[in-house]
C-alpha cells in the first residue's frame, strides 16, 4: 500500500459511509482507501456489508452518510450524474446477469454504442478483441443462457471491461459457479491484475484472496474491522473476530 | 386411435339427439338454410371487412396506448407521481366501466359536442371506445412483463451507465414484451369480436349485415353465417398464437409433469 500513496489521488476513497436497509445498519462508519492498480480484496460473514458497499460505491445504493470519491470526485453529491459516474466503472455480479435477449456480442456492444457513443463497426471490433481476451471468441453470436456458469461470467467480464473502466467492482463473481468453472475466471482476474486493473471484490475463496489481493480488508460490525496485505490478515490476523471468521472458513 | 374413436362416438350422439329432437325441423329451416345463407354471404362478409380493419387499426393504436401507460405506471421516483397516478386512474377507470356503454357515451356524446376538427362518423367514435377500453387490459398486461423482468437486469444495465430510459428500451421491455405476446394475441382475439359491438352506434359490420338479412324474413341463418365466418378468422390467429408460444420456448415447462 506504501508504494501507492506517494501523494497521488486514490481512485477510490470511502470516507465514513454509513447505509441502512429499514432498521438493520449494515455499514455504520465504513472507511476505505483504494489506489490505482491495486487489489483490494473484501471477506466477512454473510451479511458484513460487502455487496452493499459495492453497490454503494456503484450508486445502485443511495449511501445515508457519508462521502464516495472517484479519482477525487465527490460521487455521493446528490447533483452528480449518476449514470456518467457509473461509466466509469465495471460490475461483475454473482448471478452474471447477461442480457438474455441479446446475443454475447450485443450484450458487449450496448454499452458502448448506447453509453460511449462508441460507432456500431468500432464497438463490434473492440467487443471481438475482448470475447479474444476471454477466449470466448467463437460464442459471439451464442446467446447467453447456451453457455457454461464459467463462460457466462467470462462474457460479463469482457461486458464490464470493454468500457475501459477505471475501477472495477466484482461482487462474489465465483460464489454461482460449479468447482471446476471457477478456475477459468479466476486466471482470467489474476491476468487483469497483472495489467494493472484496480480492483475491489468480495469472495469466499480465501486461496484466490492470498494470490491476488495487495489488501485484504476483514468487514464486521459495518467497518474495515482488520485490513492489511493477505499474508498478514490471513495467516496472522491480529484481531479475534478476524481469527474466528477464518477458523470458520477453513474448518 | 382411441382418442379419434372416442371422439366420433361423441359427436355421433350429441348429433343424433339434436337431428331426433322434435323441433329439429323447424330449427333445421330458420338456422341452417343453405339457400338463405348463399344469398346472405356477400352482405355479411362486406361487414366482416368492416370487423378487420376496425380490428387492425386499433389493435395498433391499443399496443401503442397500452405500452405508454404501462411505462407510465411503473416508472420511478417521486418526481414521476402524476405519471403514475394518471396511469392507474386511467385503467381503473376504463376497466371497470362497460365497453358498451363508453361505446354509446363517445358514439352519441361526442359527435355532438360538434368539436371542429374531428370527424362525427361513428365509425371513428366507436373506434375510440375500442382504443379506450382495451387500452386499459393491455396496459395491465404490458405492466405485468415489465415487472417480471427481474431487477438483476435493471442492475446490471444501469451499472453499464445506461439511463432509465436506455434500461427500459434495450434491456426490460424488449424481454416484457416478449413475454406477454401469447397474452396479448389472446385480448387481440378478443378485440377481433368486440369490434362487432361498434354496430350498436349504427355502423354495418358483419353482425349488424346478417341482422339486416335476417329482417327479411326472419331467417336466422345469417347469423350462423356470420359465426361460421368469425370462428374461420380466431382459429387461424389462435394457432398462430400457438405458434409464436412456442417459438418463445412456452413448451407447457415440466415436460411430461
Amino acid at each position: 500500500m506504501s508504494l501507492h500513496a506517494a501523494g497521488r489521488e486514490p481512485v477510490l476513497r470511502l470516507e465514513g459511509v454509513r447505509k441502512s436497509f429499514g432498521d438493520t445498519e449494515v455499514l455504520r462508519g465504513l472507511d476505505l482507501t483504494v489506489h490505482e492498480g491495486q487489489v483490494v480484496v473484501l471477506i466477512g460473514a454473510s451479511g458484513s456489508g460487502k455487496s452493499t458497499l459495492l453497490r454503494c460505491v456503484n450508486l445502485l445504493e443511495v449511501v445515508d452518510d457519508g462521502r464516495i470519491t472517484l479519482e477525487g470526485d465527490d460521487v455521493t453529491d446528490p447533483r452528480v450524474d449518476a449514470d456518467a459516474v457509473r461509466a466509469r466503472m465495471g460490475v461483475v455480479f454473482q448471478a452474471y446477469n447477461l442480457f438474455p435477449h441479446l446475443s454475447v456480442l450485443d450484450n458487449i456492444t450496448l454499452a458502448p454504442v448506447r453509453v460511449h457513443k462508441v460507432p456500431k463497426a468500432e464497438a463490434t471490433e473492440r467487443a471481438m478483441a475482448m470475447l479474444e481476451r476471454v477466449g470466448l471468441p467463437e460464442k459471439a453470436s451464442a446467446r447467453p443462457d447456451d453457455l457454461s456458469g464459467g463462460q457466462q461470467q467470462r462474457v460479463a467480464i469482457a461486458r464490464a471491461l470493454v468500457n475501459q473502466p477505471r475501477l472495477m467492482l466484482l461482487d462474489e463473481v465465483t460464489s454461482a459457479l460449479d468447482p471446476e468453472l471457477v478456475g477459468e475466471v479466476l486466471d482470467l482476474l489474476r491476468e487483469l491484475k497483472d495489467e494493472g486493473m484496480t480492483m475491489v471484490l468480495n469472495t469466499h475463496e480465501m486461496g484466490f484472496a492470498r494470490q491476488v489481493a495487495d489488501t485484504v480488508c476483514f468487514l464486521h460490525g459495518g467497518v474495515v474491522h482488520e485490513q492489511g496485505p493477505p499474508a498478514q490478515v490471513l495467516d496472522d490476523p491480529r484481531q479475534e473476530r478476524t481469527r474466528r471468521f477464518l477458523a470458520r472458513v477453513h474448518a | 386411435m382411441v382418442s379419434a374413436a372416442s371422439t366420433v362416438l361423441l359427436l355421433g350422439v350429441v348429433v343424433a339427439l339434436v337431428v331426433t329432437s322434435p323441433g329439429w325441423p323447424r330449427v333445421r329451416e330458420t338456422f341452417l338454410d343453405p339457400h338463405k345463407a348463399v344469398e346472405a354471404f356477400p352482405a355479411v362478409l362486406e361487414g366482416l371487412w368492416l370487423n378487420i380493419r376496425v380490428m387492425l387499426v386499433c389493435g395498433v393504436l391499443i399496443a401503442v396506448v397500452g405500452l405508454t401507460l404501462a411505462v407510465m405506471r411503473t416508472v420511478r421516483g417521486p418526481v414521476a407521481f402524476p405519471l403514475r397516478l394518471f396511469a392507474t386512474a386511467y385503467v381503473d377507470l376504463f376497466r371497470g366501466l362497460p365497453l358498451l356503454l363508453v361505446l354509446f357515451v363517445l358514439g352519441f356524446g361526442a359527435p355532438a359536442l360538434r368539436l371542429s376538427g374531428l370527424p362525427s362518423s361513428a365509425l371513428f367514435w366507436g373506434s375510440c371506445a375500442l382504443v379506450l377500453s382495451y387500452s386499459a387490459y393491455v396496459a395491465e398486461v404490458f405492466r405485468a412483463g415489465i415487472e417480471s423482468v427481474h431487477p438483476s437486469q435493471r442492475a446490471a444495465a444501469r451499472s453499464l451507465g445506461l439511463s432509465y430510459g436506455q434500461t427500459m428500451r434495450h434491456v426490460v421491455l424488449p424481454q416484457a414484451v416478449r413475454r406477454v405476446v401469447p397474452a396479448l394475441m389472446n385480448d387481440l382475439v378478443s378485440l377481433q369480436k368486440d369490434s362487432g359491438l361498434i354496430a350498436v352506434l349504427g355502423v354495418i359490420d358483419a353482425i349488424r349485415a346478417a341482422q339486416i338479412e335476417t329482417a327479411l324474413d326472419f331467417n336466422f341463418t345469417p347469423y350462423v353465417v356470420a359465426g361460421a365466418l368469425f370462428v374461420c378468422l380466431t382459429i387461424p390467429m389462435a394457432r398462430f398464437t400457438d405458434h409464436v408460444a412456442r417459438k418463445q420456448g412456452f413448451h407447457g415447462a415440466g415436460g411430461h409433469l
